[in-house]
C-alpha cells in the first residue's frame, strides 16, 4: 500500500511539475505584454516600463519560475494584477460556485445515466434498448451551452421561473445558490448522462455475457436478480473510470457553461484572466486545475478496489 | 467525404450498408450538411451578410424562413454558410490531428521500448487536461480566429489517433504475415507502410469520423465564447451567442444554430457506429 | 418412470450465417443413483445439451422436443417454475471453475446464496451450512476460505467450490460439464472421485460430460457418444467398450492420449474437422470424416441401429463394423 502511495504522489509530482511549465512557457511564448494590457494601448512607454519593473517581468525566466514555483510550495500565492487580491483567495472563492456545480451535475449524470444504461442492457435489443440508445444519441448530438440556453428559454424566458443566469452568492441562503445552480448542472447533465448510460449499457452486457453470470442462473436466480446481485458491481469498474473522466472534465471544463449562466466560476476567471492578461492568476488557476484532475484519479482508484477485491491483493 | 471508397469495399460491402439503418440515416443526414455547405456557395435565400436594418429580429415568415438576427440578417442563409465554417474548421483539425497521430503511433509501434513509453506518456499528459478548457485557453492566449482554432482542436486529436494507432498497429505487427516480412527482412518503414497501415485504415476512418463530430461541438463552444471564427464570417456558435443576448425579445434565434450542430453531430456519430458495426465483424471473421 | 426423460431433443442455435441445428434427436433416460457420460469432439453439442437441459440456452435458441424431470415437461414451464428448480433439484458444474465464480463476492456468499434462495435460511444459517459444504468437498481451511475471494483461489480449489454451490441443494440432477478439463491431471483424478463420492452419498442422478473417453470409461455406467449434434452410439460403458458400434467411437478411441512415456508414434487423429453448424449435411453428420463412407450415408440421419442390450449406433454399416472386429 506504501509503494502504492508513494508511486501515486510521484506521479502527482510529476503532473504538477509538468503543467507548470507548460503554463509557463505558454504564458511566455505567447504575445501579450500584461504592463500594456492594464495601462490600456495608449499608456506612456515610461510607466508601462515602471510597472513591467513593478511587477518583476525584466527579470529572466528561470527566476520568474522558480520564485512562482517556491511561492506555490510555500503557501504564498501572487497577487493578481487585475484584482488587486491574492490568487489562492480568489481561486478559492471561485471554486465555491464551480465544485458544487459539478458535484451537482456528476450527481444527477449518475441518477439518470446508470439505470438507464443498466435498464438497456436487461432489454437488451427489444423496445426499452431502442429508446435509450436513440435518446442518447441525441443527448450526444446536442452541445451542452445551446441546451442550457433552451434551458433558460424555457424556465426563464417561457415559464418565468429561474432567472436568466447569474448566481446570489452563498451568503443569501443555500436554497438560493443550489436553485441558481440548477439548470446549469441540468445542462451539463445532459450529455454526459447520455454519453454514461451507453457506456454503462455496454458494460453491463459484456458482463453478462461472462460464465459467472450463467452460474447465477443455474443456481437458480431470475434474470434480474442475476442482473442486480453479479453483473450491475462487475459492470461498475469499468464505468467508474469514465466517472472518473468526466468529473474530471466537469471540475475544470465547466467555462462555456459559467458563461452560459453568467456564473463566476473558476472556468470563467481563468477566461476572463486570460483575456486582461493576469498571469498569476492564469497559471496559479490551471495548476490548481490540473491537481484536481490528478486527485480526482486517485479517488477513482481507490473506488476500484473498493469495488474489485484483485486488486487490493496486487497493490499490498 | 467518400466513405463508400473507403478501403472496407469488401465484397457485399454496399450491399451490407446500404440495410445497415444508422449507417443510411448517418450518411443521409451528413450528405445534407454538406450539401447545404456547398449549396451556399452558389444559392442562399438572401446574401448571409445582407443587413436589412428595418428588418431586425424579425420572426419566422415566408419572407425570412427563419427570422432575421439582430442586424437584419436572413438565418436561414447565415446557418446554410455558417455549414461551410464548421466542416472547414472540422476537416482541417481532424486532419492535422490524424496525420500527426497517426505518425507518432506508427512510429512507436514500430520502435517499441523507450520511443513506445515517451510517445505514451506524452498524450496521457495531453489527455489529463480536459480538452476544452486547454482549447479555450490556446485560443483566448493566441486570440481569436479560425485557424488558431483549428490549431487547438487539432492539437487535441494527435494523442487519441497516436493512442488508437498503437493500440491497432501494434496488434498487427504481431500477425504471422508481419513476421514473415520480417523474417524476409524487410525493415520497419516498408513493413509499416506495406502491412500496417492498410490494416487500420478502416479503424482510423471510423474514429476519424467520430473525431469530426467532437471537432463541431468544440468549434461551436469556441464561437460560442467569441473565440472561433471572427465576424461578420458566419458560424453557428457564434449565432448563439448572439442570440442569447436577444433572448427575450426573439428566441427562436436561439433554437435553430443548435439544431443545425445537433444535426450535423448527429448525423457524423451515426455514420461512425455505422461503419463500425460494418467493419468489425470482417475483423471478426478474420481471427 | 426415470428422473429424467429426454425425447427427440432438437436446438436450433443462431449463428452468423444463418439458424443451425447444435442438437438433434436427442434421447435418452436418467434415474437416480445412475451416471450417464456424455462424450465427443469439441464443438459436437454436448454443452448445448446440458443447457438445454438446465433451460440456460443462449438468446434465440429453439427448443423442440421433451425433457420431463420427475414426469415435469420442463420446455412449457414458465421462467419462476424454472427458477425455483435450478439450483434446488437439478445443479450444474461448468466447464471454467477460473471464470465461472463471480470475482467480487466472497466464496461464503456465493456458495450461500441457492441455500438463501431455495430453503429459505437466514443469512447466517446459510453460512454455517457452506461451511459445511466447503469443509465437504476438501477445501483446505475451510474457514478461513468464506470471507476469500475467488483470485485467491487456485484452479482446483474453485472447481471444489463449484461443487459445493452445485450440491448445497442436495438436487436429484447433477451435470458436470467437463468439470476437470481446465485442471491439472493430478488434480483432475481428485475432483472426479469427489464428484462420484457424493454423487453415491447423496443417491444423485449424475451427467457426465468430457471429451476424455477415458474419464468416462472409470466414472460412468452408461455413455453416449455424440457427433454433429447426434447421439450416434449409446449404451452401457463397457458394453460399448467392449462391441464399438460406430466409425467415430472407433477413431476417438485410437485418438485418445494414452499414458505412459512417449512413444514414437504419432498420436492418431480423426481426419478432417467438426463442420460447422451451418453446414451440417442432412445425413449423417460424420460422413464426410468417415472411412467407411458410402453413398447411403448421405440419405438422411440414419436411424439408431440396436447392437446389443441397450445398446445403439447411428452407423447403417454398424453390423459389418462390429463383425468385421
Ligand atoms: N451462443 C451460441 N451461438 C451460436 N452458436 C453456438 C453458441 N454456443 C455454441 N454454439 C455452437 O454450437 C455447437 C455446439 O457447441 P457446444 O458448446 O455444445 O460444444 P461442446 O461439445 O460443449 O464443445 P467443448 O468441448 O468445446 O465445450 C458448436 O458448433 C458451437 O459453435
Ligand atoms: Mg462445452
Amino acid at each position: 500500500m506504501n509503494l502504492f502511495l508513494l508511486k501515486r504522489f510521484a506521479t502527482f509530482i510529476a503532473t504538477l511539475i509538468g503543467t507548470s511549465l507548460v503554463v509557463f512557457l505558454v504564458l511566455e511564448v505567447l504575445p501579450g505584454d500584461p504592463a500594456l494590457v492594464m495601462l490600456g494601448p495608449d499608456a506612456n512607454e515610461d510607466a508601462v516600463a515602471a510597472l513591467r519593473d513593478k511587477l518583476g517581468l525584466n527579470q529572466p525566466a528561470v527566476t520568474r519560475y522558480l520564485e512562482w514555483i517556491g511561492g506555490l510550495v510555500t503557501g504564498s500565492f501572487g497577487q493578481s494584477y487585475s484584482y488587486g487580491v491574492s490568487t489562492g483567495e480568489l481561486i478559492v472563492e471561485r471554486l465555491w460556485v464551480t465544485v458544487p456545480l459539478a458535484l451537482m451535475a456528476m450527481l444527477m449524470t449518475v441518477v439518470i445515466a446508470l439505470p438507464l444504461g443498466i435498464h438497456a442492457a436487461s432489454k437488451h435489443n427489444k423496445a426499452g434498448d431502442v429508446v435509450v440508445m436513440g435518446v442518447s444519441q441525441l443527448g450526444i448530438a446536442i452541445p451542452n451551452f445551446w441546451f442550457g440556453i433552451l434551458l433558460i428559454l424555457f424556465f426563464a424566458v417561457q415559464l418565468g421561473w429561474a432567472s436568466a443566469g447569474g448566481f446570489p452568492g452563498w451568503d443569501e441562503g443555500v436554497l438560493d445558490g443550489i436553485s441558481a445552480l440548477f439548470l446549469p448542472a441540468i445542462a451539463l447533465a445532459l450529455v454526459q448522462a447520455a454519453i454514461l448510460a451507453r457506456f454503462t449499457r455496454s458494460a453491463v452486457l459484456d458482463v453478462l455475457r461472462e460464465d459467472f453470470v450463467r452460474t447465477a442462473r443455474a443456481k437458480g436466480l431470475t434474470r434480474r436478480a442475476a442482473l442486480w446481485g453479479h453483473a450491475v458491481r462487475n459492470a461498475l469498474i469499468p464505468v467508474v473510470t469514465i466517472m472518473g473522466l468526466q468529473f474530471s472534465n466537469l471540475l475544470a471544463g465547466t467555462v462555456v457553461i459559467e458563461n452560459v449562466f453568467q456564473l463566476p466560476g473558476l472556468g470563467r476567471l481563468v477566461f476572463q484572466a486570460i483575456a486582461n492578461r493576469d498571469v498569476p492568476v492564469v497559471r496559479d488557476a490551471v495548476v490548481i486545475l490540473a491537481a484536481k484532475v490528478v486527485i480526482i484519479n486517485f479517488v477513482v482508484d481507490l473506488l476500484y478496489a473498493w469495488i474489485d477485491p484483485r486488486l487490493k491483493a496486487h497493490d499490498v | 467525404m467518400t466513405v463508400a471508397a473507403t478501403p472496407s469495399a469488401a465484397p457485399g460491402f454496399a450491399a451490407r450498408a446500404l440495410r445497415h439503418p444508422s449507417f443510411v440515416a448517418g450518411a443521409v443526414l451528413t450528405g445534407l450538411i454538406v450539401l447545404m455547405a456547398l449549396v451556399s456557395y452558389v444559392w442562399t435565400p438572401h446574401p448571409p451578410l445582407e443587413m436589412t436594418v428595418s428588418q431586425r429580429l424579425k420572426p419566422p415568415s415566408e419572407a425570412w424562413w427563419l427570422g432575421t438576427d439582430a442586424f437584419g440578417r436572413d438565418v436561414a442563409s447565415l446557418i446554410m454558410a455558417g455549414a461551410r465554417n464548421s466542416i472547414l474548421v472540422g476537416v482541417v483539425a481532424v486532419g492535422i490531428g490524424m496525420t500527426a497521430g497517426v505518425a507518432f503511433g506508427l512510429y512507436a509501434s514500430a520502435k517499441r521500448g523507450w520511443t513506445e513509453e515517451i510517445v505514451m506518456r506524452l498524450s496521457d499528459f495531453v489527455f489529463a487536461f480536459p480538452a476544452i478548457l486547454s482549447a479555450v485557453m490556446l485560443t483566448a492566449l493566441a486570440g481569436a480566429g479560425t485557424a488558431n482554432s483549428i490549431i487547438a482542436i487539432g492539437i487535441f486529436n494527435v494523442p487519441v489517433f497516436a493512442r488508437i494507432t498503437r493500440a491497432a498497429a501494434n496488434s498487427v505487427w504481431a500477425r504471422e504475415f508481419v513476421l514473415a516480412a520480417r523474417a524476409a527482412g524487410k525493415g520497419g518503414f516498408r513493413i509499416t507502410v506495406e502491412h500496417v497501415l492498410p490494416n487500420i485504415v478502416s479503424i482510423l476512418v471510423v474514429q476519424a469520423t467520430i473525431q469530426f463530430a467532437i471537432a463541431i461541438l468544440a468549434e461551436a463552444a469556441l464561437s460560442y465564447l467569441g473565440l472561433g471564427t471572427r465576424p461578420p464570417d458566419p458560424s453557428w456558435g457564434r449565432m448563439l451567442n448572439e442570440a442569447q443576448a436577444h433572448i427575450f425579445r426573439s428566441p427562436t434565434l436561439a433554437v435553430f444554430p443548435g439544431i443545425a450542430i445537433a444535426l450535423s453531430v448527429l448525423g457524423l456519430n451515426l455514420l461512425g457506429d455505422g461503419l463500425r458495426d460494418l467493419i468489425d465483424p470482417r475483423l471478426a471473421r478474420k481471427r | 418412470m426415470p428422473l429424467l426423460e429426454v425425447e427427440n431433443l432438437t436446438v436450433t442455435l443462431a449463428t452468423n450465417r444463418g439458424p443451425g441445428d447444435a442438437v438433434r434427436n436427442v434421447a435418452f433416460a436418467l434415474d437416480r443413483g445412475e451416471t450417464l457420460g456424455l462424450v465427443g469432439e469439441s464443438g459436437c453439442g454436448k454443452s448445448i445439451t446440458a443447457l438445454a437441459l438446465m433451460s440456460l440456452l443462449p438468446e434465440r435458441a429453439r427448443i423442440a422436443g421433451s425433457i420431463r424431470l420427475d414426469g415435469r415437461e420442463l420446455t412449457t414451464l414458465g421462467e419462476d417454475q424454472l427458477c425455483g428448480l435450478r439450483g434446488d433439484r437439478m445443479a450444474m458444474i461448468f466447464q471454467e471453475p477460473m471464470t465461472s465464480l463471480n470475482p467480487v463476492q466472497t466464496i461464503g456468499r456465493q456458495v450461500a446464496e441457492p441455500l438463501i434462495l431455495h430453503k429459505g435460511m437466514t443469512r447466517a444459517a446459510a453460512r454455517e451450512r457452506a461451511l459445511d459444504l466447503l469443509d465437504r468437498v476438501g477445501l483446505p481451511n475451510p474457514a478461513a476460505r468464506l470471507d476469500q475471494f475467488p483470485h485467491q483461489l487456485s484452479g482446483g480449489q474453485r472447481q471444489r467450490v463449484m461443487i459445493a454451490m452445485a450440491l448445497a441443494c442436495d438436487p436429484d440432477l447433477l451435470i458436470a460439464d467437463e468439470p476437470t478439463t481446465a485442471l491439472d491431471v493430478t488434480i483432475q483424478g481428485q475432483i472426479l472421485d469427489l464428484i462420484l463420492d457424493l454423487v453415491e452419498e447423496r443417491g444423485m442422478a449424475l451427467l457426465l460430460i468430457s471429451h476424455d473417453l477415458g474419464v468416462i470409461a472409470e466414472t460412468t455406467q452408461r455413455m453416449m457418444v455424440m457427433y454433429g449434434g447426434s447421439v450416434v452410439e449409446a449404451g452401457p460403458t463397457a458394453e460399448v467398450f467392449a462391441r464399438m458400434a460406430h466409425p467415430y467411437t472407433r477413431g476417438l478411441f485410437a485418438a485418445r492420449p494414452k499414458l505412459g512415456p512417449a512413444t514414437e508414434t504419432p498420436l492418431a487423429t480423426i481426419a478432417g474437422v467438426v463442420p460447422e453448424l451451418a453446414d451440417l449435411p442432412p445425413g449423417c453428420p460424420f460422413a464426410n470424416r468417415c472411412p467407411l463412407m458410402i453413398p447411403p450415408c448421405n440419405d438422411g440421419l440414419p436411424p439408431p441401429l440396436p447392437m446389443g442390450p441397450d445398446h445403439i449406433s447411428r452407423c447403417i454399416r454398424a453390423r459389418e463394423l462390429v463383425a468385421s472386429a
